[in-house]
């Protein structure tokens, strides 16, 4: 606080430190707290509000049970309720594409850090961020339109021989996992290429002249030293996947229910704004779970993300 | 026996800079071998086509006698010490250590007992489960060494290893790669610009400069025989004289200069372009009356006392700086700043050879 005081003035100090406290208890923590508590709370008329029906009560995250349908685990019949089943395959779908970011994104890194001359990196990195500069729903509807059932994509699989009929791309979660990895794996891609280019280059070349084979080099000396970039952007892909309203929406079909899609038909269609408040934290709280277990697995700090 | 290494005619180029010139040199099984020259005159890219990281783009490189041509830097029996050492940070040391053996699937027990053993022969006892970053710039030292000899390598190359190391540490870091390599018998080959370290360590010394190697000899012949000026100026100090040769006979040559005709030793041929006269600053004496050959009278300047040796400048009388080094044997009195004396020095250690600097530029 001295530090500060000294460095910057008196005016300076005061407005950067006005403008965290307005941002972080206004911006982040009010709205969350007011969420927070109407998420105990019952859905009631104005009239009742404040009465004797308005008291606390887990009532709202109860909702998340009841009204069982069919799911099938690799072939096991199980009755889940429907908006749980939902919650997990969410989940579930999320991690699938958080993997398959990863397995795209780590040998793009890799080139651009390690293979690519740094001449052509600029290069490179605007042909990246130029799909960034248009708008997600564009981006989601130029997916809608390739997959369509009469789109390009049937059109040249077909034209290549390679398929006899049209595939309805547009069902089930396929859609919605190919709209997500293409919306954010350039959220792995940076993290990634950012922590294996502070690898020293001789470290590599050190493991091969030792002898070893080009994928042992990445298994137990780019891999290890590349991983709170991958924890980075294992996490940011999850969450943004997990909480994407619009990508499942677009690009979903019926047999495709995302959480988010949820939440949004209890706020919004059935007005009941406590219920949704209290499935969107069920939400967060899950993903947070989620990813501190795997955090934990995988052996990662939280110190090492926020490097 | 075929050789070690050899290099046959190798050349290589990037884009249009050639960075290596020809060279041809072989290295016997055994044999402490240095390359010796300042920075950016190709050393480190012989090394790095010996190891396989970069490919010749001309000439035939044999390992062991078998054309090396095609393969690869994890195929070649030769095990290469970084500069920085490169030790993997996220393992421990004796996973550093074998990480050699895990490459070809040597199983664990073993690893563990042959990286002890290592470590045993580096005086490195007890640090097989320390992280590297807990061990000193020497002991890193012995890492590198220790993990380079895990995969019995027929040749370890050692790029510049004790450049970030103190004085100190450095001088016994030479003592004790030099003791290593003798205990085992592997081939060495060292690159550095540490004139020092390479004439203390090696059995033979190859000075380059421009991506041509200037001369290859053990480390007496190239101080006391150098073959051109280049290697004559960066292998120790030199007081130069220019003028041209006048006589020849057996070996030996007048050279005429604005200070006066010296004797001197001389190779060459009378028309030998840029032709210098050198002669080290401890082979000259400096006296009061003039000797009867190859003396200059001069004018004596600063003198720097260094402990065991003095430097002394001097002027001749065309103004050219001249130095003398005096052993310090506690009785020499040190000339005073201003005396006339004379500089004189024996014909033998006085050598007439072509300055390959000027060539160059």
């Amino acid at each position: 606080m001295q530090h500060l005081l000294r460095r910057y003035g008196t005016t300076l100090t005061w407005v950067c430190i006005g403008l965290t406290f307005f941002w972080l208890v206004i911006l982040v923590l009010l709205p969350n707290f007011t969420m927070l508590e109407s998420s105990f709370r019952p859905y009631l008329a104005k009239v009742d509000e404040g009465g004797p029906l308005d008291f606390y009560s887990m009532g709202n995250y109860m909702k998340v049970l009841g009204n069982n349908v069919d799911f099938t685990v690799f072939g096991y019949v199980f009755q889940v309720p429907v908006r749980l089943k939902v919650f997990f395959l969410t989940i579930v779908y999320s991690a699938l594409v958080t993997v398959i970011t990863f397995v795209m994104a780590y040998p793009l890194a890799y080139y651009l850090a390690k293979i690519v001359s740094p001449k052509s990196l600029p290069t490179l990195f605007l042909l990246l961020f130029v799909p960034l500069w248009v708008s997600e729903i564009l981006r989601s509807f130029a997916w809608w339109i390739i997959l369509a059932f009469k789109g390009p994509l049937n059109a040249l699989l077909m034209s290549l021989g390679i398929i006899d009929t049209e595939i309805r791309w547009i069902a089930g979660f396929s859609p919605v996992v190919i709209g997500l990895v293409y919306t954010y794996v350039l959220f792995m891609v940076f993290p990634l290429y950012n922590s294996m280019q502070s690898l020293d280059t001789n470290q590599i070349e050190a493991a091969e002249d030792l002898g070893s084979p080009w994928w042992r080099t990445h298994w137990r000396v780019i891999l290890p030293h590349a991983k709170p970039g991958i924890a980075s952007g294992a996490v940011m892909v999850f969450m943004l996947s997990a909480g994407s309203l619009l990508v499942p929406s677009l690009l979903g079909s019926t047999t495709s229910g995302w959480f988010t899609q949820t939440i949004q038909g209890i706020m919004l269609d059935s007005q009941d704004w406590n219920a949704g408040a209290a499935f969107a934290f069920m939400l967060l709280l899950a993903c947070t779970l989620f990813v501190s277990l795997m955090m934990r697995v995988f052996g990662v700090k939280l110190s090492d993300i926020a490097k | 026996m075929s050789a070690a290494i050899e290099l046959d005619n190798v050349c290589c180029d990037f884009d249009k800079f050639r960075a290596v010139d020809h060279v041809t040199v072989s290295i016997q099984p055994g044999e402490f071998f240095s390359f010796l020259g300042p920075s950016g005159c190709g050393k480190t890219t012989i090394l790095r086509m010996i190891s396989g990281f970069t490919e010749p783009t001309e000439g035939i490189i044999r390992i062991g006698g078998k054309d090396m041509k095609g393969q690869r830097a994890n195929q070649r029996p030769t095990a290469l010490i970084f500069q920085n050492l490169a030790l993997f940070p996220l393992m421990t040391i004796w996973e550093n250590i074998a990480f050699g053996l895990e490459v070809r699937g040597v199983d664990k027990a073993k690893r563990r007992a042959r990286a002890e053993e290592l470590l045993a022969l580096v005086d490195l006892h007890g640090a097989a489960d320390k992280m590297v970053s807990q061990l000193s710039g020497g002991q890193k030292q012995r890492v590198a060494i220790a993990r380079a000899l895990a995969v019995e390598p027929s040749v370890m190359l050692l790029d510049e290893p004790l450049s970030a190391l103190d004085l100190k540490l450095r001088q016994h870091m030479r003592a004790e790669l030099r003791a290593i390599q003798k205990r085992t018998g592997v081939t060495f080959i060292y690159i550095t610009h540490d004139q020092g370290e390479a004439l203390a360590m090696s059995d033979r010394v190859g000075v380059m400069s421009q991506g041509k190697l200037q001369q290859v000899a053990n480390p007496r012949d190239i101080y006391n025989r150098p073959a051109n000026g280049f290697v004559a100026s960066f292998v120790g100090e030199n007081n130069i004289f220019t003028g041209k040769v006048k006589n020849t006979s057996a070996g030996m040559a007048g050279f005429e200069t604005p200070v006066g005709t010296f004797e001197a030793r001389f190779a060459g041929k009378k028309s030998d372009p840029d032709l210098k006269l050198y002669v080290r600053p401890e082979h000259t004496v400096l006296s009061a009356k003039a000797k009867t050959q190859n003396s200059v009278p001069v004018t004596i300047g600063d003198v720097a006392f260094e402990g065991s040796f003095m430097v002394v400048s001097a002027s001749s009388e065309n103004g050219t700086l001249l130095t003398a080094e005096l052993r310090n044997d506690g009785l020499a009195t040190v000339p005073a700043r201003g005396t006339k004396m004379h500089m004189s020095f024996d014909a033998a250690n006085a050598a007439i050879l072509p300055d390959t600097s000027l060539a160059g530029a």
